[in-house]
């Protein structure tokens, strides 16, 4: 994570303007640039933009009827789109075997946003401001989770909400429950708790890089000016903060919208799936493969627009863009 | 009463709700996975109660250990050979196209800077099945394994470096080539002789952020690899960790976590005494891309 990914907050207006860094180009060696922009270049070309032509060919190709295997259809004049109606005709009525999952992944990601938003904010904000000299340790240890792997810290929370686990030990130390709760078989709220600890750290980091930045004399100002705690935040804080808060969101959510080992881990029923279980499901599939594509499809459609958005915001903060 | 309504209105009171939500938080965060950490010391084999303290998941057992488990073996050493192989691809290209898109003005590098910024946030698993439709379908001179495996992650990753080192130039600015130039260097002297060790900070940290990120990876390494012996330890843990597993799990598990935080940790001195002594205050946060 890097404030580079982060739009820029807004600059304080007694801050004079930073000075332009695009007046000029760099003298000399026209061809130097292009040169070594080059590899990196065709590298995203060939393996980022081509495969998604390769996405486009498979779903709107054909199924072999004998072996069931995947002919992808490179001209697009000769596009079909059984495939996607397929999936399209199939995702509501009476036929609607993929919408519950589709509008699950809608309400679990939702809902695992807003507590992470819920979660994050307070703790960037204590952090980034108020933590005085415990800030680098404080830091450190939110950071901690990016180099943990994910499996790791969900491989821990298996153990904890096993039938003999910690979680059910508790639980029955206390009394209220008998304590053989089957946490790991199809609870919604435990996948939905299980993506809010596994994205958090990706929104905590953004927010406290954002918030880490904010001018403090415009809210010490709103404050001499009469501003209460509440107004100060409400009025000054949260404005400034804002473009963070939807770039984190945005950083949060993608992620999730293709996640499909964190229900399987932590449910791996059915009653859970979302909407990257049914890509990881149909994607081996012999014959379904093309389904697995219309998927993508979708996903990548629906994250489009909040893409794009997130390129935009933070291509316009940075002055280096021509 | 006053005294709480005095205390409510103290502008200098100390934020102590926000600081033990800060401290829960981070209990929470934390504790589980080092509940795990110390479960793979447990003398027996339950993951759940605790039985001794023991080597054995490590050393110990004969048949089942880290040391003496074959696939847990070769899982760790695929999780390696992927980090370094992903980091030193992924370094150098991702410099060259920091300073080239740096130095060039136009259309074409401003799409390649919206395509670098799409990669960070194109959902992982997207691109891992296009990527795997890719090798199943087109004819290539590689299969899946860890030359797929390579190219996914170095894809994934290069907005890394590309964006840690354009940060660390547009800091830089152009006059100190220029002035270089000025004295008679070339254009490609200038990049070499003035402009690449200022950047040695924001590359060395660009290259453990890279590393540490690959050895957790999972959606990638999972589609893109070929067989059993491509299997890096996410993977091991993902296929496993709802099938009855022994601690030898959350031992391997266990030496990634170190082997990261290792190399972060290392990574990070590095970067410090590099700072201190181009003369600049290093932090935890700058080495992580901060400020």
């Amino acid at each position: 994570m890097t404030a580079a990914l982060l739009p820029d907050a807004p600059e304080s207006p007694e801050s004079p303007a930073a000075p332009s860094r695009r007046t000029r180009e760099p003298r000399g060696g026209r061809v130097l640039g292009p040169l070594l922009a080059l590899p990196g270049v065709a590298w995203l070309l060939l393996f980022f933009v081509a495969p998604l032509y390769v996405v486009l060919a498979v779903v709107f190709g054909g199924v072999d009827p004998v072996f069931r295997t995947v002919i992808p259809v490179w001209n697009p004049v000769l596009w079909s789109s059984d495939q996607p109606i397929y999936v399209l005709t199939h995702i509501v009525g009476s036929d609607g075997i993929f919408g519950p999952a589709l509008l699950r992944t809608a309400v679990y990601v939702f809902t695992a946003s807003c507590l992470c938003l819920l979660i994050a904010f307070p703790i960037a904000y204590y952090v980034a401001r108020l933590s005085g000299r415990w800030k680098g340790l404080l830091l450190t240890m939110l950071i901690a989770p990016f180099w943990i792997s994910y499996m790791m810290r969900m491989l821990a929370w298996v153990n904890l909400l096993a039938n003999d686990g910690i979680v059910n030990k508790v639980i029955s130390l206390g009394g209220i429950f008998p304590g053989d709760t089957e946490w790991l078989s199809g609870k919604s709220i435990v996948v939905i708790l299980g993506l809010v600890y596994g994205y958090v750290p990706y929104m905590i980091i953004p927010l406290f890089a954002g918030l880490d930045r904010l001018p403090t004399n415009l809210i010490e100002g709103a404050r001499d000016l009469g501003a209460n705690r509440f107004s100060a935040f409400w009025r000054v804080t949260w404005p400034m903060s804002r473009p963070v808060v939807i770039a984190s969101i945005l950083l949060t959510c993608l992620p999730m919208l293709g996640d499909y080992f964190t229900s399987d881990l932590l449910s791996g029923a059915p009653s859970t799936s979302m909407v990257g279980n049914l890509i990881n499901n149909t994607v081996l599939t012999p014959g379904q493969t093309g389904q697995a594509g219309a998927f993508v499809l979708l996903v990548l459609l629906v994250s489009l627009l909040p893409m794009v958005y997130y390129v935009r915001s933070v291509s316009r903060s940075d002055g280096a863009i021509g | 009463m006053s005294s709480l309504t005095a205390w409510w209105h103290d502008p200098w009171r100390k934020p102590r709700l926000l600081a033990a939500v800060t401290i829960v938080y981070l209990m929470w965060s934390l504790l589980p996975v080092l509940i795990a950490a110390a479960f793979s010391f447990n003398a027996g084999r339950s993951r759940t109660s605790w039985q001794g303290f023991s080597l054995r998941w490590y050393y110990g057992d004969p048949e089942r250990s880290v040391w003496h488990d074959d696939t847990l073996q070769t899982a760790l050493f695929q999780t390696l050979r992927l980090g370094v192989l992903t980091t030193l691809v992924c370094i150098p290209l991702g410099v060259a196209l920091a300073i080239g898109l740096h130095r060039w003005r136009g259309r074409i590098p401003s799409s390649a800077n919206s395509m670098l910024l799409l990669s960070f946030v194109l959902p992982e698993t997207l691109l891992a099945v296009a990527l795997l439709l890719v090798i199943t379908q087109v004819a290539l001179p590689f299969t899946l394994g860890t030359t797929a495996q390579v190219i996914g992650l170095v894809t994934f990753q290069l907005s890394y470096p590309a964006i840690l080192v354009r940060a660390r130039l547009a800091t830089i600015g152009h006059q100190l080539e220029e002035a270089a130039q000025d004295l008679g260097a070339s254009p490609l002297s200038a990049q070499r002789r003035v402009i690449l060790p200022m950047l040695v900070p924001a590359i060395v940290a660009s290259a453990v952020l890279v590393f540490a990120d690959v050895i957790d990876d999972f959606v990638i390494v999972r589609y893109l690899s070929g067989d059993s012996t491509t299997e890096p330890t996410s993977v091991k843990i993902y296929n496993t960790a709802r099938a009855a597993p022994t601690p030898a799990l959350n031992a391997l598990a266990t030496l990634m976590l170190v082997a990261a935080m290792l190399a972060v940790a290392l990574g990070f001195l590095l970067y410090r005494w590099l700072g201190k002594r181009t003369g600049e205050a290093e932090s935890i946060g700058s080495f992580a891309g901060e400020t």
